[in-house]
């Protein structure tokens, strides 16, 4: 035993090699926690997150009996300043019926953009009972300028969602993506 | 065994006779004591350095209102302050003690792998260079504290990103590379009967300290390239724009974050463990539960991150398994504290200066430790969050915990290193100017926080004006008080009463079977350990 560690000189390189792996692991781990935070956001529901594509049209039997109420908030992200509301503010729901509010966007600048609009629901927990048929979000929006675009948004509340829930605010920040679109096509794919 | 110690021999030889004189010696040395040494001035010289930047900030919240520095300035002395505190003060601090100390506690003639040591002292003040010279940019310097929280350092930051990125990388790299030579000198240069449960303990927490290391410094560096490609390269990690998500910034950051506060104070119990039982002469109560208790620390130290993110809205869940987790972590800690009193308990205690900071450390970081516990109850930490009483509780954890723990240590190990003792008046002057001057600096935060001020701002409500004077006259004591310490040091690197090779009645270990100061080779035929 004794004699086992006074030899180890030449196994110096061995370990620090092996240590050298756990780094470069952890390093790559530290990468990794980016793609297994959307899939634990996904599966946990968490993050306020709402579906990116549209969800399939299924039968379901609207809840007649509950109302829920629909906020819908717009912003717009720093450095930009063009128009864009919600026809509406705020709606009383059934579970279950298909409900189409209209959002309106203007470009108000004399040149081409691009807009992606980034949604965000809370409570965070509510965001997967609020199921989007169709929304300009999952695509990014160009914009000529001077264009005026009412930009349709289809959904409607899962009757499963938990009772406590009676509120759900829809916020919507819209992004100028006109450099990003530029740049890197493939990266904006993703973002829905 | 006779031709390695032949080996072992040759090698030094080999040494000695090329030894280079004045700065080529200090740029090439490839010697433990040597690069400790270096460790560790320059971590004192941080440590001053990042203390100025304290004493700024403190002056400017001598009075309500700005006074003295515009608000971004401040907003770069609090950041610059906190990454030179932890990287550059704290992190070298124990690196130093560790080059220094272990090879002489488990009989071993050098550190395992003494060229990288060379390199991993020797790019961190290039590290720090680039970050300070990145204060004088146009703009200024960081300013989004040291968690550089995207998207702070992302959008809202100027180019000073870039530098701060780099000089973050290279500390890392230096820490990763001082860790792995702690963890290889550990595992293969014991000496023979130097078994794992007869190791010091400040070997054994340097042990996991340095598991810790290897296992977090390459997520931090993960994290600040992710901020470098978001701000330079069109990446979104922490964009929403482009489908990223700021939050994760701060559970990627966290995730190193916690290990990391457990790094900077690990080492401080094993410190602690080495004086206690040396001014108690009693051996260490409960050794192996030591062992286990630092090991379990440092495990839960890798499921507790999101404590620090209560207040991002997670589900109630998420909440309730981190504060618990978090609770958990009081356990361990206090079968340290329990085992640190009873080893004192009906021992022959006396109070030279190393056992004075040892056992202001016991109480202090206690303190620290219940402030993180009131910090860990969801429902509170939404008032808390973000307040002075974090302040208080970390710098309590930080400053009466690690930084008091690394003076016990320089005091305890002095005589070692320089052969001479240390001006006893001077050294209790600093250790009751500091330990005075602490309280009043870090105590009345705590209540500043529960009344509501808000940490990193420059300016704050006027009936907060009191306390803050209070605390800012403690900082300056406390500030002060730190030159005492240079004092001493540069009194007993010059001379005075020559040290014994055992100074310290109790003290046990290795390294004081060997003269002092301690020869420039050591060990290099190995002890038998029975």
């Amino acid at each position: 035993m004794s004699s086992n560690q006074q030899v180890a000189q030449p196994n110096h390189g061995k370990l620090a090699g092996r240590l050298v792996l756990v780094v470069v692991a952890m390093f790559g781990f530290g990468f990794a926690l980016v793609p297994l935070y959307d899939v634990f956001c996904e599966i946990t529901g968490l993050n306020g997150k709402t579906n990116d594509e549209a969800v399939q049209v299924v039968a379901i039997e609207a809840d007649l009996q509950r109302q829920v109420r629909v906020q819908f908030m717009t912003r717009n992200a720093k450095g930009v300043s063009w128009p864009f509301e919600s026809q509406l503010s705020t709606i009383q729901v059934n579970p279950g019926v298909m409900t189409q509010v209209e959002f309106i966007v203007e470009n108000p600048t004399n040149k081409a953009v691009v807009a992606q609009a980034i949604p965000s629901v809370s409570p965070g927990l509510g965001a997967q009972y609020l199921r989007k048929l169709e929304c300009f979000c999952f695509n990014q929006q160009p914009l000529q300028p001077g264009e005026r675009k009412v930009m349709p948004m289809q959904f409607y509340i899962a009757p499963d969602m938990p009772k406590e829930i009676g509120t759900l605010t829809l916020a919507y920040t819209l992004y100028d993506i006109t450099e990003h679109d530029n740049n890197s096509s493939a990266e904006v794919a993703m973002a829905k | 065994m006779s031709s390695v110690t032949d080996q072992t021999l040759d090698h030094d030889s080999h040494d000695h006779h090329h030894a280079p004189k004045g700065l080529m010696r200090w740029l090439l040395t490839t010697n433990h004591k040597d690069i400790g040494t270096l460790y560790l001035i320059f971590a004192f010289t941080m440590f001053l350095v990042g203390g100025a930047m304290a004493m700024v900030i403190r002056a400017e919240l001598f009075q309500p209102g700005l006074q003295l520095v515009e608000p971004n300035f401040f907003n770069q002395m609090t950041t610059v302050h906190g990454l030179i505190m932890v990287f550059g003060a704290v992190m070298p601090a124990f690196t130093g003690l560790a080059n220094w100390m272990i090879p002489m506690m488990i009989g071993a003639p050098d550190m395992a792998l003494p060229r990288m040591n060379n390199w991993s002292f020797w790019i961190l003040p290039f590290a720090f260079a680039i970050l300070l010279a990145s204060l004088f940019m146009e703009g200024g310097g960081p300013a989004f504290g040291w968690t550089f929280y995207a998207p702070l350092s992302t959008t809202y930051s100027n180019d000073s990103t870039a530098l701060f990125v780099f000089a973050v990388h290279i500390m890392g790299i230096s820490s990763i590379m001082g860790a792995i030579n702690v963890i290889v000198t550990i595992v293969n240069l014991r000496a023979p009967g130097m078994t794992w449960m007869k190791l010091p303990l400040f070997v054994w927490t340097w042990l996991i300290t340095a598991f810790l290391l290897i296992a977090v410094m390459p997520v931090l560096a993960g994290v600040v390239t992710m901020v470098l490609t978001d701000k330079y390269f069109g990446t979104s990690f922490f964009d929403a724009a482009g489908g990223g998500d700021p939050v994760m910034f701060q559970h990627i950051f966290w995730f190193f974050g916690h290990p990391e506060v457990y790094i900077m104070i690990l080492p401080s119990f094993g410190i602690v463990s080495a004086i206690i039982p040396a001014f108690a002469r009693k051996p260490l109560f409960g050794y192996a539960s030591m062992v286990y208790a630092t090991a379990s620390i440092a495990g839960l130290s890798f499921i507790v991150w999101a404590h620090h993110m209560f207040t991002t809205g997670m589900p109630l869940f998420g909440e309730l398994f981190f504060m618990y987790c978090t609770m958990l972590i009081a356990v361990p800690t206090g079968v340290k504290v329990f085992n640190w009193v009873a080893t004192m308990w009906r021992g022959a205690m006396t109070f030279e200066v190393p056992m004075l900071f040892a056992l202001a450390f016991v109480i202090l970081f206690t303190i620290g430790g219940f402030s993180g516990l009131m910090l860990a109850i969801t429902p509170v930490d939404f008032q808390y969050h973000d307040t002075y009483f974090v302040v208080a509780h970390f710098h309590y954890v930080l400053v009466s915990g690690a930084i008091f723990s690394i003076y016990a240590a320089a005091y305890y190990w002095l005589p070692k290193w320089t052969g001479y003792m240390f001006d006893e008046f001077l050294a209790k002057a600093h250790f009751w100017c500091s330990l005075i001057s602490v309280n009043i600096l870090f105590f009345p935060m705590h209540f500043l926080g529960l009344a509501g001020m808000p940490r990193r701002i420059p300016d704050y409500a006027l009936q907060f004006a009191d306390v803050n004077q209070i605390v800012s006259i403690g900082g300056f004591a406390f500030g002060l008080s730190q030159l005492i310490f240079l004092a001493v040091i540069v009194k007993a690197a010059r001379g005075g009463e020559k040290a014994e090779a055992k100074p310290w009645e109790g003290a046990e270990g290795l390294e004081w079977t060997v003269p002092s100061p301690a020869p420039y080779h050591t060990f290099e035929t190995p002890p038998v350990i029975k």
